[in-house]
């Protein structure tokens, strides 16, 4: 494998805390000019990103050495294809994100707006380090930097509803990466005398006994709660006190993605194949990712606010990916890794709506969505892909890569979790479906008493609620047409995968 | 040569100013800050000099009077106390910057008399860290320990009485330690502590060599206020004047930790400290009590300084856990994190110190809404906060990440669980503070009212050290740490 040295991997993480500092320094003055960073920032970074691509493609390696901490802890980056399509898609997002967080956020009427463009950069910035890090060392930094960074977003309000929903979240995250993470990485450190991803795991030729590889990979499991992975899951939920854009970027693709990216790193790189499969721990976590699949599914049913009801959707999808890759065969890594990618359209154009539905129409419940698609029909159009996206249903994205993972649990002969799918699948349907009923078929709930109407006037013909928030919903027109277009340029997608899995596997 | 003298001239210049100061202060009361200013910085232009005398060659010493030792004082400088005299100055150059506006708020009438006393302290810390003599260490303990007692009686309300416990109790931890020295000096005849460490190991079998250990450890740890001989250090450092509490909570312990090493590695061989009593163990567990301690009853407090203090009783427990691995990357984080938590104490008691100045506000339901109204003294505090916790890329993360190395390496792992427990009590404690900080609070006015220059400057300049400080460990151990490892240490 070729290795090509450049210093884009670092300009691409530099370039929105740049942007962060620059929108500190702008702020409240002039609030165009801060939007306008926002929005330079992200389309020069998936530019950056993008520049990548064809090195990566051609199987190349990219890397940079920033800084050697100590001999053996180089804070350094490489990207092989998986960070590449990890950070191809949240830069990507980044860019729609911008659009509609300015229209939300205006359209919301939102205070200490600069903080909350400035903190979403840093995260964005955090996002690509763990992205491109080349050794756990470097992922831990990031990992701790998105947490702390995506803090004051989820606190964003103010209010004690969100600064409890704000502790929780950080609670969650700082404890399970300080107690377990930290001590796992520093355990494989003390075993294995290095952090490098290594294709073939660097446990596989270590001093480790049976008995310490097995407490670690259960301590990193616990460790990555960003995974959403049951019993470490609650964060999430409660991260959805944060304003829209948030949940839609950063809690289903940037914080949550880093999460099973991490896992991903872990099981592929850090153990290895072989390894995991030699003492069972890949099925062990198959297993438990199963259960969060179900679980979440079947708690998805009863939450009546629609964000929440995303959130436990969000948990159920992640574990698909979780589960992808701890089946270990070719078609189940590949599956779950374009999952990272496919899930991220459909879910994004989720939240969106709900956002969009939110400013436009303050109804925050799946109960107060009767007719709605009358009066945001663009927006419930979006929502019903994304939604089948989320079932799993052609020609959309998320069919492929559940397609994926079904033909990997055949290959792996584990029939039980093509039963687990199937069931998500249909508990899925059950709890989407009559969202998109109920939004076209019913008839609207007589308006309450109008006292919210100050906000804005109600025009009852179709179309009017949207063109006032026309930043909101022409992002999530894109990213739901996103969706479909995944679909058919899959076979792209997989090839890069390829790449991850054929060195893995040795060409298999 | 001037840089041969470097090692009396950074005693020497802040004990004759220490003097001056109280006279001049009699007809120019304003001069005496600037005085003090430029003292310290000498100081510690003059450490920045040995140290890099040290790197280049080595181990120095310096005959005071030109006396040769045995018979007179030497003063004798590795790396280790190279590195911690850059620390101690630096931290002092700090605080004194930092003071010029409290203390002509806190004690208009007393200035010359205060930095006449903080001079005092300032050299006493640099004697005890430089001297190369067991009982020229004596006196410089006390020399410290009496500007400690005076500076915190200057206090608030219930500091003389805080200022008096202390009193009693560094004075029996200080009697301990010279009865130490005592015994040592009938053992081996010879006070010099290179001298010591080639006589002493005749006589490793006697039971006077082992009371002299444990007098010496006992004293030490009472200075240190390592668990359970902390009880004079939250009272003290909680009702002393702010920028006092902000200097010592920095330093004083940090020193002490410093000589625990070199009575443990330097006096006695390392061979000693590790075999002939089950002195490790014994420390590693009380570290464990220290960490846990310190956590817990920092979470029960409400005055800041307090709290802060409980922190720094952790703290102690994280340097002496590194020491008591017994193996060398242990001990590389035990001293690393001697200079990591005096960065960090220092930035969070000059915040804390800095919000007090301006708001009058000292406990937690106080601070709240307070972000508004000094945002970037609550960054500095934020910053500091995540240091305490070990978060990345802040330094405390590289020195915990080199102690946690070591209890894996040295097969405790409870000991490793401890580090990790008591990181997540401390984010629980700093969450606290952070929570009331940015919380909304419709009492006060929102309108931007910051922190003067002379205390911003100081406060930035060691939350930005938090930040980047830690990048240059590898640099910070590779070129000075590595060579204060003990003899034995693997």
């Amino acid at each position: 494998m070729q290795t090509v040295y450049s210093i884009t991997p670092s300009l691409a993480v530099l370039v929105s805390l740049i942007a962060a500092v620059l929108i500190a320094i702008t702020g409240e003055r002039n609030k165009n000019l801060r939007e306008f960073w926002t929005l330079l920032a992200s389309v020069i970074k998936f530019g950056l990103v993008l520049s990548m691509l064809p090195l990566v493609l051609e199987g190349k390696v990219i890397e940079q050495e920033i800084y050697r901490v100590t001999s053996t802890m180089p804070l350094s980056f490489k990207i092989d294809a998986l960070g590449m399509l990890f950070a191809l898609t949240a830069s990507f997002l980044w860019i729609l994100t911008s659009i509609y967080a300015i229209g939300y956020m205006r359209g919301n009427q939102e205070k200490n707006q600069t903080r909350f463009f400035a903190c979403f950069a840093i995260a964005l910035s955090a996002t690509m380090g763990v992205a491109f890090s080349a050794n756990l060392f470097t992922t831990f930094i990031f990992y701790e930097i998105l947490s702390i960074s995506t803090f004051p977003l989820v606190a964003h309000k103010g209010t004690p509803e969100a600064l409890g929903g704000a502790k929780k979240y950080l609670t969650y995250l700082l404890a399970t990466s300080i107690g377990f993470q930290l001590f796992a990485i520093i355990m494989t450190y003390d075993y294995t005398g290095t952090l490098e991803f290594s294709n073939t795991g660097i446990f596989a030729n270590s001093r480790a006994s049976d008995t310490i590889i097995i407490i670690t990979f259960i301590l990193f499991m616990a460790g990555i709660a960003k995974a959403g992975m049951m019993p470490f899951h609650a964060w999430l939920p409660a991260a959805m006190v944060a304003p829209t854009p948030v949940s839609a970027l950063l809690h289903a693709v940037a914080v949550v993605k880093t999460g099973v990216f991490v896992v991903a790193k872990v099981v592929l790189h850090i153990f290895g194949i072989e390894l995991l499969q030699r003492l069972g721990l890949g099925v062990a976590l198959a297993y438990v990712a199963s259960f969060t699949i179900i679980m979440a599914s079947v708690i998805a049913l009863t939450q009546d606010n629609l964000k929440r009801r995303l959130a436990y959707s969000t948990i159920g999808q992640l574990s698909y990916i979780v589960l992808g890759v701890a089946l270990l065969s070719t078609s189940a890594v590949t599956g779950g890794i374009m999952h990272i990618t496919l899930h991220a359209f459909g879910k994004i154009t989720l939240f969106f709506c709900a956002g969009a539905i939110y400013v436009a129409l303050h109804k925050t419940e799946v109960t107060q969505l009767d007719g709605i698609g009358k009066k945001m029909p663009f927006t419930m159009a979006a929502f019903t892909i994304g939604s089948l996206s989320m079932i799993g249903i052609p020609p959309l994205g998320g069919f492929v890569s559940k397609f994926y993972i079904l033909q990997g649990a055949v290959q792996a002969h584990e029939l039980f979790f093509m039963l687990v799918l199937s069931i998500s699948t249909v508990l899925n349907a059950c709890y989407f479906l009559p969202i998109v009923y109920a939004a076209f078929f019913k008839d609207p709930l007589p308006e309450k008493a109008p006292h919210d109407s100050h906000h804005h006037n109600y025009h009852h013909n179709s179309g009017s609620v949207e063109r006032q928030h026309i930043l909101m919903v022409a992002p999530l027109v894109l990213t739901a047409i996103g969706a479909v277009v995944m679909f058919f340029v899959s076979p792209y997608l997989s090839d890069v995968v390829r790449l991850v899995t054929s060195v893995l596997t040795g060409g298999k | 040569m001037l840089i041969d003298q470097l090692p009396a001239i950074i005693i020497v210049v802040p004990l004759l100013m220490a003097i001056l100061v109280n006279f001049v202060g009699i007809w120019f009361r304003s001069a005496c800050y600037y005085l003090t200013v430029a003292t310290v910085s000498v100081s510690f232009l003059s450490s920045l000099g040995i140290m890099q005398e040290v790197m280049l060659k080595g181990r120095t010493s310096y005959r005071l009077g030109g006396w040769e030792p045995p018979w007179g004082i030497e003063y004798m400088v590795d790396h280790l106390n190279a590195f911690i005299l850059v620390i101690i100055t630096a931290i002092a150059l700090l605080s004194v910057i930092f003071s010029y506006n409290p203390i002509k708020k806190d004690m208009p009438a007393r200035v010359p008399q205060f930095y006449s006393l903080f001079l005092l302290l300032t050299l006493g810390l640099i004697g005890m860290t430089i001297t190369g003599d067991a009982f020229n260490l004596y006196v410089l303990i006390e020399i410290t320990s009496i500007a400690c007692y005076a500076l915190i009686a200057k206090g608030d309300d219930k500091s003389p009485l805080a200022a008096f416990n202390y009193l009693i109790i560094g004075t029996i931890g200080a009697c301990f330690y010279l009865l130490g020295v005592g015994y040592l000096y009938i053992m081996a005849g010879s006070l010099n502590i290179l001298d010591l460490s080639t006589l002493l190991p005749k006589v490793y079998g006697t039971n006077a060599i082992l009371a002299a250990f444990t007098f010496f450890m006992v004293g030490i740890a009472i200075k240190m206020a390592f668990f359970p001989l902390h009880g004079w250090l939250p009272n003290a450092y909680s009702h002393a004047p702010d920028t006092v509490s902000a200097f010592m909570a920095a330093t004083v312990t940090k020193v002490s930790a410093y000589v625990m090493i070199r009575v443990m590695f330097t006096i006695f061989q390392p061979q000693y400290s590790l075999s002939a009593i089950p002195v490790m163990p014994l420390l590693g567990w009380l570290s464990v009590g220290a960490m846990m301690y310190g956590c817990i009853l920092a979470l029960a407090q409400k005055d800041i300084k307090r709290m802060l203090s409980y922190i720094i009783i952790a703290e102690v427990g994280y340097i002496v856990v590194g020491i008591s691995t017994a193996n060398k990357l242990g001990f590389i984080g035990a001293v690393l994190h001697i200079m990591n938590d005096a960065i960090m104490m220092i930035c969070l008691f000059l915040a804390a110190a800095a919000i007090a100045y301006k708001t009058g506000a000292k406990d937690i339901d106080s601070y709240r809404g307070l972000a508004k109204k000094m945002p970037l003294t609550t960054i500095a505090f934020l910053i500091g906060a995540v240091s305490v916790v070990g978060v990345p890329p802040t330094c405390g993360f590289f020195s915990k990440w080199y102690l946690l190395l070591g209890t894996i390496d040295s097969g405790n792992f409870a000991f490793t669980a401890a580090l990790l427990l008591s990181s997540l009590m401390s984010a629980i404690v700093m969450y606290r503070v952070l929570q009331s900080l940015y919380s909304a609070n419709k009492e006060i006015s929102t309108k931007n009212d910051e922190a003067p220059l002379s205390m911003l400057v100081p406060i930035y300049v060691s939350a930005i050290a938090v930040v980047i400080i830690g990048f240059f460990s590898g640099d910070i151990i590779s070129s000075v740490i590595q060579y204060t490892v003990p003899a034995g240490y693997k």
